[in-house]
């Protein structure tokens, strides 16, 4: 304004009419800054989101293929039941690892026993898991016993992140996880054929593990889903009647005042304060077991509740009032018309509210950590009071592991939340342009 | 309990079956007579009186039955079992019951003794190595049988109360019986008591974290607290009995400020200049294109941004400061601060662009009548009128700082530095909570405790942000409305 005040407040007539130029240049000038800074700030935002995902991608599409061993495994009875029993208690007292180990020994054309050395640096190329792997083979077909047969194993993380590339066979060779004489095996077992990668089922199917090649998410997904679960069974039903409660009955005074700034101030209390709710309250108080994904998920309902009331309220309140009007005036109760008319026309509007409340949950860490989520899982959960983790926490783990290895699986699990996340979003997204619709 | 409830929603749906066929004979007998209410009204009635009682009951029987069941194991542990610490013998309450929930599910509380339950643990290697001391094997199989005996209790009782309830309300079925308003009204006391939940939850957040807390101001003082310069909370050894460490807390909450100033100092005018954008000069093609790509940053999990500083951010500003000659720890307040700014960038453009959008179009009118340009009608009459709207918006989104954890748990380090240099890592409150939380914890001990006084510390804040965050922009709002 200050620039037409000048203009205005000019002394002589001509320059009234006459427009500086150089003024006008600066108002120019202005102009292009304020277009340009606007635009570039779009611009950098949308970078870091591009930069964000590429580097995620970039290091977390590897995750998604295991190297594998074709072994020609020779299930030699003495290593297994030398007295001849099949039942289950001696087949899982099997030496599964020596099966496994003179195997390669033998694919590698070695005799029967190379010297300890050798033997040290061969058995490096398996995964730690190996002998379970044969085992479960077994297990599944006693028959095989004493046969020779064609077994894929895993091979050991090194292999695997040296097949991959991340480790480079122009390091030198002290520096290298894999020394020179193992590199020439792994080029000779690839040339064969016997070493190849193939899709990483490993990375759903396995649970904890203390080496990269043999843990995997199932835990974690399955703990995330009862979580999933129990917010959609909890927070869905109670948002749903808080909200309507708010919207539609409740008188205006104190109390409902307090209810109402309260709901608005829980949406944004640190989601770490929820986790201090629950290890006091579910734990302490009510003594749940920790690492429960029942706890979790009663966390994550508390949570996701001011959401769900949040977006119901906005939706009822959009539902216009002659619908109301009209049911009154056919003499519905009130809550026929709200159970009859009100709410199945503003539920495509709930609908979206609680997705975008569960794709919240999902993505939550901090206060599951406060309740024990944090913990070394092998076995999947089978109900809610198992132990187990979730998701975005199994990524904190990783990230936060010593080991190398893990920074690839990290990013990988990464990838699968990510996954899980935007096709939640494109259901809501689907869900809200099928139903919506303009009053 | 589950399978209680799964055979009480059976039951009410037999029971809403059973009031409808009633109402109708009812109505048939009385035909002279209107009903009050409509069929369906009467079989919700019988649902609600077979299935309510009965789920109150179930869910008082079900504690009381744990509790007792408890107390009974408990009291024949072996003495010195029993003169244990609480979290000791909740440790091996822990053991008792994942044994016993094994001995349910292979059912061998039945007919053999605990010695032969122990083999046959061993047999099918749920046990494997060392098996646990015998009484721990005694108590297991002990509680296997009380519980399976209690779940014959609940589902007794709980199906008596259903019973009763449905007898009587097919009873009281009659032509005046007001099934309508009862059932309302029930439905209404539903929704009030879903409402108090929310009223609940934060009862809940506020006891509890307060409880904690007196009970560390109790150790340590809360001048220690609030005015102490080092974070040193020692993790006392069981041996050793010296110290309790020492809880200055200046440390944390000037590494918080810190950081969430470096992620404002990002985010607010990235965030601003993208809402004016937005909302002034963006065609609509391009608006939809650009609003919903800002919007996804808000929906990234903030662990995903914790990983992206740890993996790549954090070596990237280090190798980068290495070229120019800065030593730039790769956890650091520049760090962690960034990211986080990236993270708040969407939250800041969305709630300035609701606000710069709410400002009535006469006033831009009124201006380009005036002659102004747009970036001068920006300048002179949008940003002082949005003003108060966005001091609310950088509030809201300082409060989301302060109060975030897994980025600056897995960005910003976890030495309590007091330092200006931003290439030098600092810890935060939320960094400390989850800390003092994680890993084996002894409740009732200071190092515990402490994270329950930072939890309270934080809520404060974070509460008195948002409360005067909303106050401005809801004063602000009504001026136009």
């Amino acid at each position: 304004m200050a620039t037409i005040t000048n203009i205005a407040a000019a002394p002589s007539k001509s320059s009234y009419h006459r427009l500086d130029p150089a003024h006008l240049k600066r108002r120019h000038r202005s102009e292009w800054f304020y277009r340009t800074s606007g635009f570039t700030a779009i611009l950098i935002g949308i970078s870091f989101l591009c930069m964000i995902i590429t580097s995620i991608v970039w290091k977390g599409w590897s995750a998604f293929l295991q190297t594998n061993l074709t072994l020609e495994v020779f299930l030699d009875k003495e290593q297994i039941n030398p007295d001849g029993r099949t039942d289950l208690i001696t087949l899982h007292k099997g030496n599964y690892r020596q099966i496994a180990r003179n195997s390669l020994y033998k694919q590698l054309g070695f005799s029967k026993n190379p010297p300890l050395a050798t033997r040290r640096q061969l058995n490096k190329l398996l995964s730690r898991g190996v002998d379970v792997q044969i085992r479960d083979y077994v297990l599944s077909n006693p028959s095989v016993i004493g046969q020779t047969i064609k077994i894929p194993v895993l091979a050991h993380g090194n292999v695997d992140a040296f097949m991959k590339g991340s480790i480079s066979r122009n390091t030198p060779s002290d520096r290298r996880q894999l020394n020179d004489q193992q590199v020439e095996w792994v080029d000779k077992l690839h040339a064969g054929g016997a070493l190849y990668r193939d899709w990483n089922w490993g990375l759903f199917r396995f649970g904890a593990s203390s080496q990269p090649e043999t843990s995997g998410l199932r835990v974690a997904i399955i703990g995330s889903f009862f979580m999933m679960l129990i917010v959609i069974v909890l927070a869905v039903p109670l948002g749903v009647a808080a909200a309507a409660y708010l919207e539609e009955f409740a008188p205006k005074n104190w109390i409902t005042d307090i209810i109402e700034v309260n709901i608005n101030n829980l949406a944004a209390v640190p989601s770490i304060v929820f986790g201090l709710l629950g290890l006091s309250v579910f734990i302490n108080i009510v003594g749940l077991p920790r690492s429960a994904s029942l706890v979790g998920g009663l966390v994550l309902t508390l949570m996701t509740l001011p959401t769900v009331i949040i977006a119901t309220r906005a939706s009822i309140r959009a539902v216009p009032p002659s619908i109301r009007e009209a049911a009154f005036g056919v003499g519905a109760s009130k809550m026929q018309t709200l159970f009859h008319h009100t709410m199945p026309l503003a539920f495509p509007g709930v609908l979206t509210g609680t997705i975008i409340g569960l794709v919240q949950a999902l993505g939550e860490t901090a206060p599951l950590l406060m309740i024990g989520l944090v913990a070394f899982v092998v076995d999947a959960p089978s109900t809610p009071l198992d132990p187990s983790t979730a998701l975005p926490v199994q990524i904190y783990m990783w990230a936060t592991s010593a080991e190398r290895g893990f920074v690839e699986r990290t990013a990988g699990a990464t990838i699968v939340l990510l996954a899980f996340l935007i096709i939640m979003n494109a259901v809501a997204i689907i869900l809200r342009r099928y139903f919506e619709r303009r009053w | 309990m589950l399978f209680t409830v799964l055979v009480l929603i059976v039951f009410g749906f037999v029971a809403f079956i059973a009031g409808v066929a009633r109402a109708k004979a009812v109505a048939k007998i009385n035909s002279n007579a209107k009903m009050h209410s409509r069929i369906r009204y009467h079989g919700t009635y019988c649902l609600i009186w077979a299935t309510i009682p009965a789920l109150f009951a179930t869910l008082v029987l079900s504690a009381a039955t744990h509790y007792t069941i408890d107390v009974i194991i408990k009291t024949d542990f072996p003495r010195d079992v029993r003169q244990l610490s609480k979290s000791k013998q909740a440790v091996i309450m822990g053991q008792v019951r994942f044994l016993s929930n094994k001995i349910k599910n292979l059912r061998l509380y039945k007919d053999i003794s605990a010695r032969k339950a122990e083999q046959i643990l061993k047999a099918k290697s749920v046990i494997v190595g060392d098996s646990p001391p015998f009484y721990i094997i005694e108590a297991a199989y002990k509680h296997a049988s009380l519980e399976s005996l209690s779940f014959w209790i609940i589902i007794g009782v709980t199906g008596a109360f259903s019973l009763v309830g449905l007898l009587l309300a097919l009873a009281r079925i009659q032509p005046r019986l007001k099934a309508r308003i009862f059932v309302e009204t029930t439905m209404m006391v539903g929704l009030i008591l879903a409402s108090i939940i929310a009223v609940l939850t934060t009862i809940g957040i506020v006891g509890s974290v307060l409880i904690e807390s007196i009970n560390f101001f109790q150790r340590v003082s809360l001048d220690n607290f609030y005015l102490g310069t080092v974070w040193d909370p020692r993790f006392t050894s069981a041996d050793s009995n010296r110290g309790e460490g020492q809880f200055g807390f200046l440390p944390l909450l000037w590494g918080t400020f810190y950081i969430s100033f470096v992620a404002l100092v990002i985010a607010v005018p990235i965030g601003l200049y993208a809402a004016i954008y937005l909302s002034e000069y963006a065609s609509s093609s391009f608006r939809c294109f650009a609003k919903p790509l800002l919007e996804i940053l808000a929906g990234i999990p903030t662990i995903i941004y914790g990983f992206f500083a740890l993996i790549s951010f954090g070596p990237f500003l280090r190798d980068a400061g290495a070229m120019v000659g800065l030593n730039i720890s790769s956890t650091s307040v520049l760090t962690a601060g960034m990211v986080m700014g990236i993270m708040i960038i969407p939250f800041m453009s969305s709630l300035s662009d609701d606000i710069i959008s709410a400002i009535p179009q006469s006033l831009r009118e009124g201006s380009y009548g005036l002659g102004a340009t747009k970036s001068e009608t920006i300048r002179r009459i949008i940003l002082p009128a949005a003003l108060p709207g966005i001091v609310g918006a950088v509030l809201l989104a300082a409060s989301r700082a302060i109060g975030e954890t897994m980025i600056v748990v897995l960005a910003a380090g976890i030495a309590a530095n007091l330092t200006l240099n931003p290439f030098e890592s600092v810890t935060t409150i939320t960094v400390k909570i989850v800390s003092q939380l994680t890993g084996d914890l002894e409740f009732n001990s200071p190092q515990t405790l402490a994270a329950f006084a930072l939890g309270l510390t934080l809520f404060v804040v974070t509460l008195m942000l948002n409360i005067y965050a909303l106050y401005i922009v809801r004063r602000y709002k009504e001026q136009y409305d």
